[in-house]
Formats: structure tokens, sequence, C-alpha cells
């Protein structure tokens, strides 16, 4: 279990290391912190401790899977994409893209027979299960606001803050409680 | 408990209605001998159960997507997990919440599971078959929506739904109407575009597709990684199939999942108990005369679903 652990932890370093770069800085395996804030929306950016979690992970294809040229650690990737050269970008944005639901994606994923990673996750997707899938095996912060806050167009969203309900607009006992 | 009384509630009314009203379900029963299976190209949606984590985002996106009213909590307060309803039930959908998140602790799984409920969407719906007045209709694109103008709060639908979807406004007292998730159909997916909760999930928990590419994507993965998810897609061919499918890690009867309620669409039993509902259950005479019309054009509206 330690070790998947690890293993864990590290995909959740790497992933994040490559995001969308808006600013970082670089240590010797790759940007020191990554500011993540392409879709923020709700929540504040995220900037990422990069050089931190490559201390913890025990590969960068924990995170990277194959496009740092490292075997991938999932022997069902392994099947296709075998230890080999690096790929152009290790940047997770530039294949999960942060628009999976536009009328294009879904169009060549529907229209092409012959694409295997039909599911290919977004963005979104890719950071969240790589980030919270190690943090709950690892004991990691996995709180929404732990690792980003919350402004207040989020607030709203989810009727919390200065937006919660007061007891009088919830009309009292709800139907279905 | 409950479910079974609904089940055996049904067949009895089908035992015992079909003395009563023979003549007049002959032919309803036979058109419902054939086995539609849905529209070939309709939509659908693929949840995979084991990476949900009970953020409830879907739940505010459905709220602000649907209009629905303020909630009682706001929509980051996990303690609804918790909210038990009579028999220790989780918290079901309402007039107010036309999803609802739901944690489980399953004997042997290190984390609690949690299972996002909506309408299933279903190939052949109980609640459009059950319902006299043809409230509902299954598009092509795959959604059951309704006509809250046609709706005159019977009921029947909610009785007949084996997914116990359906809620009731009973907040407007004089005229309430069925209230359900309609997977976003007038502002989404009519366009093409997937659902407002489908969309706001941090973890893309659900994939959006066509129904017959979800299918051989779930088989795929549970092909993948025979290990980790039991191998039964819900919803693959419940009740006649249903658009919105299931992939868990826990067999499916531990988390809620009724898995007896056999291949069949339900219409096979609620057809001819229907028939008789609006005489049996619901007095109001002013329905009486417009009953008539009614079921002729929902016959004459049935024909035309099916074929085109
Ligand atoms: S938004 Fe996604 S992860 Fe969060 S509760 Fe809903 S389905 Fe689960
Ligand atoms: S789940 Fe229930 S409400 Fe939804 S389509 Fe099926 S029968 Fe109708
Ligand atoms: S599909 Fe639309 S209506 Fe249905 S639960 Fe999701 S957001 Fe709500």
């Amino acid at each position: 279990m330690g070790g998947r652990k690890k293993t864990l932890l590290g995909m959740a370093a790497l992933m994040l290391l490559t995001a969308p770069l808006a600013a970082q800085s670089w240590a010797a395996d790759g940007p020191g912190t990554v500011e993540l804030g392409s879709l923020a929306n709700h929540y504040s950016a995220v900037t990422f401790n990069h050089a931190m979690h490559t201390g913890v992970a025990p590969s960068c294809a924990e995170c990277h899977h194959h496009t740092t040229g490292l075997a991938p650690t999932d022997p069902n990737c392994a099947r296709c994409h075998e230890a080999g050269a690096k790929a152009k970008s290790v940047a997770c944005k530039d294949c999960h893209s942060d628009k999976p639901f536009s009328a294009e994606n879904l169009k060549k994923i529907q229209e092409n027979p012959k694409l295997y990673h039909k599911d290919r996750l977004g963005l979104k997707g890719a950071y969240h299960r790589r980030c919270l899938g190690c943090h709950t095996e690892m004991g990691g912060p996995t709180g929404c606001q732990d690792c980003h806050t919350r402004n207040d167009k989020g607030d709203a969203f989810f009727n919390s803050g200065k937006y919660a309900p007061t007891p009088s607009a919830s009309g009292g006992h709800g139907e279905g409680h | 408990m409950k479910k079974l009384n609904r089940r055996s509630f049904l067949k009895g009314g089908l035992a015992g209605g079909a003395t009563i009203v023979a003549v007049g379900t002959s032919k309803q029963a036979l058109a419902g001998t054939h086995n539609f299976g849905g529209y070939p190209d309709s939509m659908g949606v693929l949840v995979d159960l084991t990476k949900c984590v009970g953020c409830r985002t879907c739940e505010a996106a459905c709220n602000k997507e649907q209009g629905l009213p303020t909630p009682d909590k706001p929509f980051d307060d996990l303690s609804v997990f918790e909210e038990k309803r009579e028999g220790g039930l989780p918290r079901r959908t309402s007039e107010k919440a036309y999803t609802v998140v739901q944690k489980y602790d399953v004997e042997g799984r290190e984390h609690p599971l949690f299972r996002k409920v909506q309408c299933n969407h279903c190939n052949e719906p109980a609640c459009l078959t059950s319902c006299f007045v043809n409230a509902y209709k299954k598009t092509p694109e795959g959604a059951v929506i309704y006509d809250k103008t046609v709706c005159v709060g019977c009921r029947t639908c909610m009785i007949a739904c084996p997914f116990y979807i359906p809620a009731y406004s009973y907040s407007s007292a004089i005229n309430p109407v069925v209230k359900k998730c309609i997977m976003c159909y007038d502002t989404r997916l009519k366009f093409g575009r997937p659902p407002a909760c489908v969309e706001s999930c941090p973890q893309e928990v659900m994939t959006f597709g066509k129904r017959t590419d979800l299918l051989k994507l779930a088989h795929q993965r549970i092909s993948e990684k025979p290990d980790k998810y039991v191998d039964q897609v819900y919803g693959e061919t419940e009740v006649g199939g249903t658009a919105w499918m299931y992939m868990s890690d826990v067999p499916f009867d531990k988390i809620g999942y009724d898995n007896h309620l056999g291949t069949q669409p339900i219409i096979s039993y609620v057809k001819e108990f229907l028939a008789m509902v609006p005489m049996v259950l619901t007095i109001w005479p002013a329905l009486f005369t417009g009953f008539h019309l009614l079921s002729n054009r929902k016959d004459a509206l049935k024909n035309d679903d099916n074929k085109s």
C-alpha cells in the first residue's frame, strides 16, 4: 500500500507541474511552482508547488503518464505507450482540453470510430482526479478550499457565505428531508 | 420494504385491474408487447461512481441551471449526507432538487461511496406510459421531458417510476405539477450540449455521449480493470435500458440500486393498471369530460413518438 500511495502522490505532483503555465519558476526537474488558473471561475487560481511534489513522487510517470519519456506506471497504458521519446509537451493542458465539452470535441469523439481515448479527461477532471486521488490515499488535503479559495461568484453558486440560506428563505422544513 | 410493496402493488393492480378494464385496455396491452429499445442515436451519461467525491457541485449546478428555489442548506454543507428519511433512507429528489448525492458506507470499502441520483431517462419510461394525459415525452436526444401545462398532478408517474424520481410542487396546493430532472433538455441537450451537472463536476465522474458509445466505453473500462469494477453496467438492460448508466466497484445492490427490476420496460406492468387509475384513484369530475379526448390524443401522440 505504501508504494502505491507514494506513486499516487507523485502523480499529483507531476501532473500539476505542467499545467497551464502562466507563471512559473524552474528548478532542476521542472518548474518550482505552477500557477493553475486557466479554469478559475468559482475558485481562485492554484499555486502548485511542483518542486515539493517531485520530491515525494517516485517517478515523473506517476503524473505524466508516458510524456516524459519514462515507462508509464499503468500496465494498460504500457500496452501501447512504451517508454520512448519525451513528448513535445509534458503540460497537462496540451492533452487534457480545458473545453472537453465543446461542440468540436464532442463531434471529434462521436465521428471517429477509430479513436481509442474516447473518454479522455478534460483538464478539470485530470487535475482533480490526480490531486484528490492521491491526497485521499496519502492523507493530503482534500477539501475544496484547502487548495483553492472560493470567490464571491463561487459563494453565490454554492449558496454559501453571505449567500447562505436564512431560515425564512428556506421555508422551514423542506420536502424530501 | 417500501420498494417491494410498491412493486407488488403494481403487479396486484395489473392482476386486479385486468378484469375491470380488460376491454378498455386490450389495445394498449397489445401495443406494450413490442420492444422499442430506445432511439438509435440518443445521448446518455455514463456515471463512474468510483470517482465521485461527494462535493455536491453537481447539485449546485442543477439548482442554478433549472432555476430551482434556494436550498435549505448551502451546497457545501456536507451534513446533508447524514439526513435520513423514514426507514433510514437517504435524501431523495424533490421539487427543490432534481438531483441529490447520497453517501454509502460499504463494508470492506476504505472510503464511502457517493452516488448521484436523478432521473435515469429510461428508453421506455414508466412515467410516460403511465401518464394518462400524455404529459411526458421521450425525445430522440434521449431526454424524458414533460409538459407541465398538461400535467394534472395525479401522481401516477410517481408510483410507476421504478427509481422514485418524479416529485411534485406541493407548494402550489391548487395545481401541483410534476417536477423532475429533464436532462437539461431545453437549455442544453437539444443543442447537443451536456447537462449542467455533467459539465460542473470537478472529477468528471460523468461521461456524456451517444448511449451506444458509452456502453462500449463502459465495457472497455471494465475489461481493462476487471479487479476494480463490478462486471455490470447498471442501466444497460434494467427496465429496458436507461440513458443514464452506472459503473461501480461494489455490487449495485449494496448502494441502493434495485437489482430486481428485470430487463423488461415497466410498461408491461403498468399499462393496464394505469387505465384504471384515473377512475379509481383520482376523483376529479372535471377530468372525466376531458379524459376521452386526452386519451385519444395520447394514443395518437404515442404512435408519433415511437415512429419518429
Ligand atoms: S460534482 Fe461530481 S464529484 Fe461532486 S458530488 Fe457531483 S458527481 Fe460527485
Ligand atoms: S427514471 Fe422514472 S421519471 Fe425518469 S424516465 Fe425513468 S420512469 Fe420516468
Ligand atoms: S441533467 Fe440537468 S436537470 Fe438533470 S440533474 Fe443534471 S443539471 Fe439537473
